[in-house]
């Protein structure tokens, strides 16, 4: 369209329209590379991983042989499922609560300013840190036994809730002054406007946000590898050590047996398929959250 | 916009004046959000002192200056000179810059400035899920696809190339590069995602002003997108470098576990994040060796402050321009908001 205009003045020479086409060509090209890997992945996924998906994968046991049956994942996924309910159950509510200071109460101070810059500096710090940082403070000491469910959902709850605040503070940014203002001059205490106005107005996009940070942490192997450990048989009790899906496939893949390494694709394609279902859902909430 | 209605207090309207109970309740509601938000500073304080602590046998044992910059790691011997860790992490985290930064550029200035609209939607998801694919799986798909796939190539490579330094000798199964390779592939959605939006806080009447005065697609991006969002850029690709420095089990898996510093880009190597995953079984009941271990990870964590307390100094002086605030550092940034409906 610029083409036209631009001749009637001085026409583009011929060197730079060509190095104009292969810039463009070369930017086409670099897209269609980063998405080579992303359908590897999936490819090899599904090919690899619907062959390890025998009959009692989901239903048994990891055995611990190395010869023979190597049994399924049930206990894996169950306590991954478990470890990251628990992990949630804490990262969210005290996510939301620090995004609902810094939003309502905190704004331009200084202990705001503060608070909100460790908030980012906790998104950059590695998660086989975090998983440290509970080794060290309840593993060793032994609180409650030494590697349990629920120092996994520690470790865990330090990696999600700065994924939640950030993602919770900008939605509750959104949130108009003028809700806030009708409420408060109609009386309405300062704690009402906040849970009654403020939260429901922004719910749509605290769950994405959330459900993006759970995703995340379903994902994580270095933080469990060291706080929740791994066990055969399934427990529904977070003071037990308890398996979970990212450990267990890490620990498979440096099994010298095919039968092993097809349950570590198994499983890798339950995680992704997991995580992505998540990640599906919280796309849906956050369309929800255009319309408020 | 301030509330004004803040200032509206109970004592100001004696006639509908709350009970004494009731007024209690908002003070006590914001000092419990407060503790809370003062909770994070206080756990992360605790935390790192505990690491300090921690780490403090093995330190002392060895030196500081000893531990960071000797060259030899040793557990069984109680030597703990963390040099080939950390040349490994730096090593990896360089090669995934080298090649994940300039196609994660690729992609945000294709998306934004020349991907057809109704492309640009898809693109931008396709590009987000490599983010959602966890390291494990990076990691099993690195073992058993891409070392076997990529090794015929590497020969050839290693062979063909050999007078450029670092490259040509034995190719290693496990090595640097395929490490390297794996973090690049990992560290692409969040740099295209940053940089994306970063490019697009470029004032359309700048690039408008470049097309008007003729100058052709490429050019505009050239003279008009790319100086302004540099430093956003620069920020997006060492955010990239501070994932790549802490990522563990995609590279614990790969690069070989070598504590033997490679020559060459195609060596077997280790990685500060990797001797932790690999070591910390063995180090539970030696403090010493466990200290060591826990020594790596402070180096691990001052690094990434050090990067990204840089990376977030660039991001927000590159967004600020345009007066908004800068995006959740996850992937959680585009599905949240578009840019323009964040409130200035």
């Amino acid at each position: 369209m610029n083409t036209t205009a631009a001749q009637l003045l001085a026409p583009t020479s011929g060197r730079r329209r060509t190095t104009d086409r292969v810039m463009r060509a070369v930017l086409a090209l670099g897209t269609v590379v980063a998405l080579i890997p992303l359908v590897l992945v999936i490819y090899y996924l599904f090919s690899r991983g619907l062959k390890g998906m025998s009959s009692t994968f989901f239903t048994s046991d990891p055995t611990g042989n190395f010869l023979g049956d190597p049994g399924g994942v049930k206990s894996a996924i169950l306590g991954t499922l478990e470890i990251v309910a628990l992990a949630s159950a804490i990262a969210i509510p005290v996510g939301i609560g620090v995004a609902l200071y810094l939003v309502e109460f905190g704004k331009k101070t200084l202990f705001a300013h503060v608070v909100r810059y460790f908030i980012d500096v906790m998104t950059g710090v590695p998660s086989i840190v975090f998983g440290l940082f509970i080794y060290v403070t309840l593993v060793t000491s032994k609180i409650g036994g030494s590697f349990t469910g629920w120092k996994g959902s520690l470790a865990l709850a330090l990696l999600m809730l700065p994924v939640v605040t950030r993602s919770a503070e900008v939605v509750l940014d959104l949130v108009p002054e003028s809700l806030r203002e009708a409420a408060l001059a109609l009386g309405v205490p300062r704690w009402k406007v906040t849970l009654k106005i403020v939260l429901p107005t922004a719910l749509p996009g605290l769950i994405t946000g959330s459900l993006l940070a759970v995703a995340r942490g379903m994902g994580e192997t270095a933080p469990l590898l060291f706080t929740s450990a791994t066990v055969m048989g399934t427990t529904y009790n977070l003071g037990e050590r308890m398996n979970s899906l990212p450990v267990q496939i890490f620990n498979d893949i440096s099994q010298p047996n095919d039968a092993i390494v097809n349950r570590a694709w198994a499983s890798a394609l339950t995680l992704v398929l997991i995580i992505l279902t998540i990640t599906l859902i919280a796309r849906v909430a956050a369309r929800r959250s255009r319309v408020a | 916009m301030e509330s004004g209605a803040a200032r509206i207090k109970p004592a100001d309207r004696p006639i509908f004046e709350r009970s004494a109970a009731a007024r209690r309740a908002d003070p006590l509601f914001r000092a419990g959000l407060t503790v809370l938000a003062g909770l994070v500073l206080v756990l992360l304080a605790f935390f790192f002192v505990f690491l300090i602590v921690k780490a403090r046998p093995a330190l002392a044992h060895q030196g500081v200056f000893s531990f960071v910059f000797s060259n030899d790691w040793n557990p069984s011997k109680d030597v703990f000179g963390a040099w080939p860790l950390l040349a490994g992490t730096l090593i990896t985290s360089a090669t995934a810059l080298v090649i994940g930064v300039p196609v994660a550029v690729a992609t945000a200035l294709y998306i934004t400035e020349l991907s057809p609209a109704r492309l640009r939607q898809p693109l931008t998801i396709l590009v987000e899920l490599l983010a959602a694919v966890p390291s494990v799986v990076y990691g099993l798909w690195g073992v058993f696809v891409l070392i076997p796939k990529l090794r015929g190539t590497e020969s050839n490579v290693a062979d063909s190339l050999s007078f450029l330094p670092f490259v040509g000798g034995n190719v290693a199964g496990p090595n640097y590069f395929i490490a390297g390779l794996l973090l690049a592939i990992m560290i692409l959605p969040i740099v295209s995602a940053i940089s994306r939006e970063v490019i697009s806080t470029v004032p359309a009447e700048h690039k408008e002003a470049a097309l008007a005065l003729g100058a052709t697609r490429w050019e505009m991006i050239r003279i008009a997108v790319l100086p302004y969002s540099r430093s956003g850029i620069t920020g997006a690709a060492l955010l990239g470098l501070g994932r790549a420095v802490g990522e563990t089990i995609a590279v614990v898996l790969v690069i070989g576990n070598s504590t033997v510093v490679g020559k060459q880009i195609f060596d077997q190597g280790y990685s500060l994040a990797a001797v932790i995953a690999n070591e910390f079984g063995e180090a539970a009941n030696d403090p010493l060796h466990a200290g060591a271990l826990i020594a790596a990870g402070l180096v691990l964590f001052i690094l990434t402050l050090g990067i990204n307390g840089l990376a977030r100094g660039l991001v927000v002086r590159a967004e600020r321009r345009q007066g908004t605030r800068l995006p959740p550092p996850t992937e959680t940034a585009a599905a949240l908001v578009t840019p323009e409906e964040r409130p200035a």
